[in-house]
């Protein structure tokens, strides 16, 4: 019991990481499931079926492909957006600093349904469809800000001394770019364009505003699917990405590990 | 490819304002080519604003920055043919110890940068480290590695802001010796800033003294040590005893001057009096005070009030009786030493005295408790 | 002095600004894209709630600004659900939250990086997977339910008024816990960058002054993770108060939140100024809790 007590705080800690926890595991566990009936929400028993056929339900994985395909462009074109920007705010003095601070923040201090709403009203205003393009538009927008606090973190911890030293031994600046600052700001720029792709890939309020029968993306196949009935093939794919994207932040600190070492 | 220029770095009417201040006034220096310069003053004296200028780092607002006949003051930090060891070192962290050291090398397009890099860490005594990043190393040998990446390029000036402020004491005193080393046997020409002037004076063939942005005086360390032209000098190199007084009539035949300082007659020899002043301040350093009659005239009598005892030397605080203390080290040679609450007679010989102007502050240069 | 490059050494020269377009340039692109993608759409909100017509036949602009008090006369109840249900949401993250965060920060030691990504981990599926996996959990048949009703925890709830049942699922206390459920990460992360960045030796200083522990958290520890705590609250509950998704898959016709109505009158029903106009009264309601707050907590360093 004393041991319990002083370590109270872990305790409580380690609870609060399980209840985050928790559901990822059901969902793993569910993709093991057999249903009956349209719903995957009460254990009936163990089968595999959906591991090996896991574009087996209609349309899923089009929309798995719909949502790679806009998040990686979306991803792409907001990185280059937000770390112009992020330049912009952490190394220059300009007029109009604050309003585009602000600007840059409102994004993320506004409801999605409210984003969402207003671009409808936009578009229809100006008549763009709903849609891909539509989709696409949306999601660069929301994902711009968040790319811009992931590179300028990085880009405030850059010594400018560097860039001097640089240029002290004889690089013009855009050597000095490509050779000083941009590797050393990258970390934070793949944090960016990380983070914009996995925004991008799981929105789904957003997307479903401005979205159309010909373009369902994976979030939206989820949703329909908790509507008219979950096929075992959403736990799956659930799944998969779980474990992909664990392996590959597993295997990111692996190298880096190395590095350091073998140096 | 940047063209090579050799010879005397000279600064002609250097300044640089900013909007609330002014780093440098026309400043005006010859450095010769090959020798160890430093800039030596306080923080906030211009000293690294005018190195900066030199490397390119900062644009001069007036003046212009010249080597040999070749005028750089118009051309950009890359094009010109200075290198600098930069106070942290601004060792690329992303790239090995190597790679940092061949970079100028390489940006000139130099073929044979490795090897050229290979030998510059050997000079440093680095060779094993070559493919480590920089934050592996200790600060002793980074800062080694980015002096190694300024030499490799052997640049017509070699720029040293303050590379050893990060030192613990023993190994600044290595690397002091090191540099100096170096330099000789790479026959560069070395402008090393610094605040500390032990340093300055053990390192450099002539120092710039600098307070305030302006140039305080121009020499080498024991002319500037022994005979200061401003109470800043006295102050800021070593420490310095200053006395109220004022010039009796002409000079004798032997070159003596009589002073009166607080009703006692003392000499000072000519050419330590600056021209035609009157009033000054009679100036002598605390190991050539004597405690003890001399035999000379300059006697004075005083109490002791403290007693330090360093190891090598003995530092007295003598109280005068017009209320100053003056400062007395003694070395440690066996001779007797006094105690707190003695009476003790303080002289010197005439050719140890300095003169200054009185109008200067008395402790102008005095190291401040910060 | 001669001189010898032709420049006279007195004169002062004018120090070129080089590159002076260059932050210009850089911001363009993006914030143009945020002005015509962002802003505009706001306006448009704004002029759409003040037309009227129908899908079929058009809409005019006829500054009708009598629909806002339609709108609020409707639907206050939601609206106010919202912000209760976010504000409680919010308020639990936070108890929740900052132990952890505290962990992370000062007590994990080499587990650190394995925690953190523990931490981020449940956003590698997508959010709308997870929060069906609680319909899972928390389902009538399930343990957990069964749990709650032999340990007597669904008559508390249901006392109290959470749950209208005695079973866990299409309640509110369902809502506010997958509230909870998708919001912590998002408090967790910038508590946790506020924490490691504390001193242990305040800490510690504190202690030497003869500050018991919870006063050494009150005095010192807490007014120094203000920042995390501000930017944590402000990163929960904004979302939070507009999120339909919990309520829609834990919760039942008593949980609709003003996020639910908006999507059905955009989408369903079609009614775009009131969609229009509800919307617009959730941001400013928004905006202007939000900017109350951040001035009474005092932190400027909002990006």
């Amino acid at each position: 019991m004393r041991w319990i007590r002083s370590h109270l705080l872990a305790f409580a800690a380690l609870a609060v990481l399980a209840y985050m926890l928790i559901p990822n595991i059901v969902v793993a566990v569910f993709s093991f499931n057999d249903p009956v009936g349209r719903y995957n929400y009460t254990w009936t028993q163990f089968s595999t079926a959906a591991w090996t056929d896991p574009c087996g339900a209609q349309g899923i994985c089009d929309a798995v492909g719909l949502s790679l395909q806009i998040g990686i462009t979306a991803s792409l074109v907001a990185t280059v957006l937000g770390t112009m920007i992020a330049f912009a705010l952490g190394r220059y003095r300009f007029h109009g600093r604050e309003p585009t601070n602000l600007l840059i923040f409102m994004p993320m201090a506004t409801p999605e349904v409210v984003m969402g709403s207003s671009l409808l009203t936009l578009f229809l205003m100006m008549g763009v469809p709903a849609g891909r393009t539509a989709i696409l538009i949306a999601h660069i927008m929301f994902c711009v800000s968040f790319v811009v606090v992931a590179v300028k973190a990085r880009v405030a911890t850059l010594d400018p001394r560097l860039e001097e030293a640089a240029a002290d031994l004889g690089a013009n600046p855009l050597q000095t770019f490509l050779r000083v600052t941009l590797p050393l700001a990258a970390p934070g720029i793949a944090a960016g364009a990380l983070l914009a792709f996995s925004l991008s890939f799981d929105d789904y309020i957003i997307t479903n505003f401005n979205a159309s029968p010909s373009s369902i993306t994976f979030p939206m196949y989820v949703w329909g699917a908790s509507q008219r009935g979950a096929p075992v093939q959403v736990n799956v794919i659930g799944t998969i990405m779980f474990l992909l994207a664990l392996a590959f932040v597993f295997l990111g600190q692996f190298l880096s590990r190395r590095r350091e070492k073998a140096a | 490819m940047v063209e090579t220029t050799s010879g005397d770095l000279r600064l002609v009417g250097l300044t640089k304002s900013f909007e609330a201040f002014t780093a440098v006034r026309a400043l005006d220096l010859d450095i010769p080519q090959g020798s160890f310069f430093a800039l030596l003053g306080p923080s906030g004296c211009g000293k690294t604003t005018t190195l900066r200028m030199i490397a390119g780092l900062e644009e001069p607002t007036a003046g212009q920055i010249l080597i040999g006949d070749k005028d750089i003051t118009g051309t950009k930090a890359y094009q010109r043919n200075v290198n600098t060891v930069f106070q942290s070192y601004a060792l690329f962290p992303h790239m090995t110890v190597l790679d940092n050291v061949a970079f100028g090398l390489k940006r000139r397009g130099d073929k044979n940068a490795t090897a050229k890099a290979k030998e510059a860490l050997d000079l440093v005594q680095l060779g094993e480290v070559g493919r480590k990043k920089p934050a592996q190393l200790s600060g002793g040998m980074q800062q080694r590695v980015a002096l190694a990446r300024a030499i490799v390029n052997r640049p017509d000036v070699l720029l040293l802001d303050e590379p050893l402020g990060a030192l613990d004491l023993k190994l600044r005193r290595q690397m002091q010796i090191e540099l100096k080393r170096i330099q000789s046997e790479v026959g560069l020409t070395f402008v090393h800033v610094t605040h500390d002037q032990e340093e300055a004076m053990t390192m450099a063939d002539s120092i710039a003294v600098m307070n305030g942005g302006n140039l305080e005086q121009l020499g080498d360390p024991a002319t500037l040590y022994e005979q200061p032209r401003s109470t800043f000098v006295a102050n800021f190199l070593g420490q310095s005893n200053l006395l109220r007084a004022s010039v009796e009539g002409e000079p004798a035949a032997n070159g003596i001057v009589y002073v009166t300082s607080h009703g006692h007659k003392l000499e000072v020899e000519r050419e330590h009096l600056p021209h035609g002043i009157r009033d000054i301040w009679l100036g002598v350093r605390p190991e050539k005070l004597r405690l003890g009659p001399q035999g000379g005239p300059n006697q004075l009598q005083g109490e002791v009030s403290d007693v330090s005892f360093t190891g090598v030397a003995t530092q007295y605080l003598v109280r005068m009786p017009w209320g100053r203390e003056l400062v007395v080290v003694q070395q440690n040679d066996g001779s007797a030493r006094a105690r707190v609450g003695e009476a003790v007679t303080i002289s010197w010989a005439a050719e140890h005295g300095f003169a200054l102007d009185a109008s200067q502050a008395a402790d102008a240069g005095v190291e401040e408790e910060s | 002095m001669a001189d010898i490059a032709g420049v006279s050494t007195g004169e002062v020269r004018k120090p070129v600004r080089r590159g002076r377009l260059v932050p210009y340039v850089l911001l363009l692109p993006g914030m143009l894209w945020l002005v015509v993608f962002f802003v505009a759409p706001m306006v448009t909100l704004f002029s759409q709630s003040l037309q009227e017509g129908t899908v079929e036949e058009g809409y005019t602009f006829t500054g009708n600004v009598s629909i806002y008090a339609d709108a609020l006369q409707a639907y206050w109840p939601h609206l106010l659900r919202s912000i209760g249900y976010a504000a409680t949401a919010t308020v639990i993250t936070l108890l929740l939250g900052y132990p952890l965060a505290y962990f992370i920060a000062q007590k994990a030691g080499r587990w650190k990086n394995i925690v953190l990504v523990l931490v981020i981990a449940p956003f590698f599926t997508s959010f709308l997977i997870r929060t069906l996996a609680w319909r899972t959990i928390l389902s009538d048949t399930g343990p957990v339910t069964g749990f709650a009703q032999a340990t007597g925890l669904t008559s508390l709830l249901q006392a109290v008024g959470l749950t209208a049942t005695d079973t866990l699922l299409a309640s509110k206390f369902a809502v506010i816990a997958g509230l909870t459920y998708n919001f912590l990460p998002f408090m967790i992360l910038p508590l946790y960058a506020s924490l490691e960045r504390l001193d242990p030796r305040l800490v510690e200083a504190a202690s030497d002054l003869y500050a018991s522990p919870w006063e050494s958290f009150r005095r010192v520890t807490w007014p120094l993770s203000l920042p995390g705590v501000v930017a944590g609250t402000l990163l929960t509950f904004i979302p939070a108060a507009g999120d339909f998704i919990n309520s829609r898959l834990l919760g039942n016709t008593q949980t609709v939140m003003i996020g639910q109505v908006i999507d059905s009158q955009f989408l369903r029903v079609l009614d775009y100024p009131l969609a229009a106009a509800l919307s617009f009264i959730l941001l400013i309601l928004i905006v202007t809790l939000v900017a109350l707050y951040v001035r009474r907590a005092g932190t400027e360093e909002l990006v």
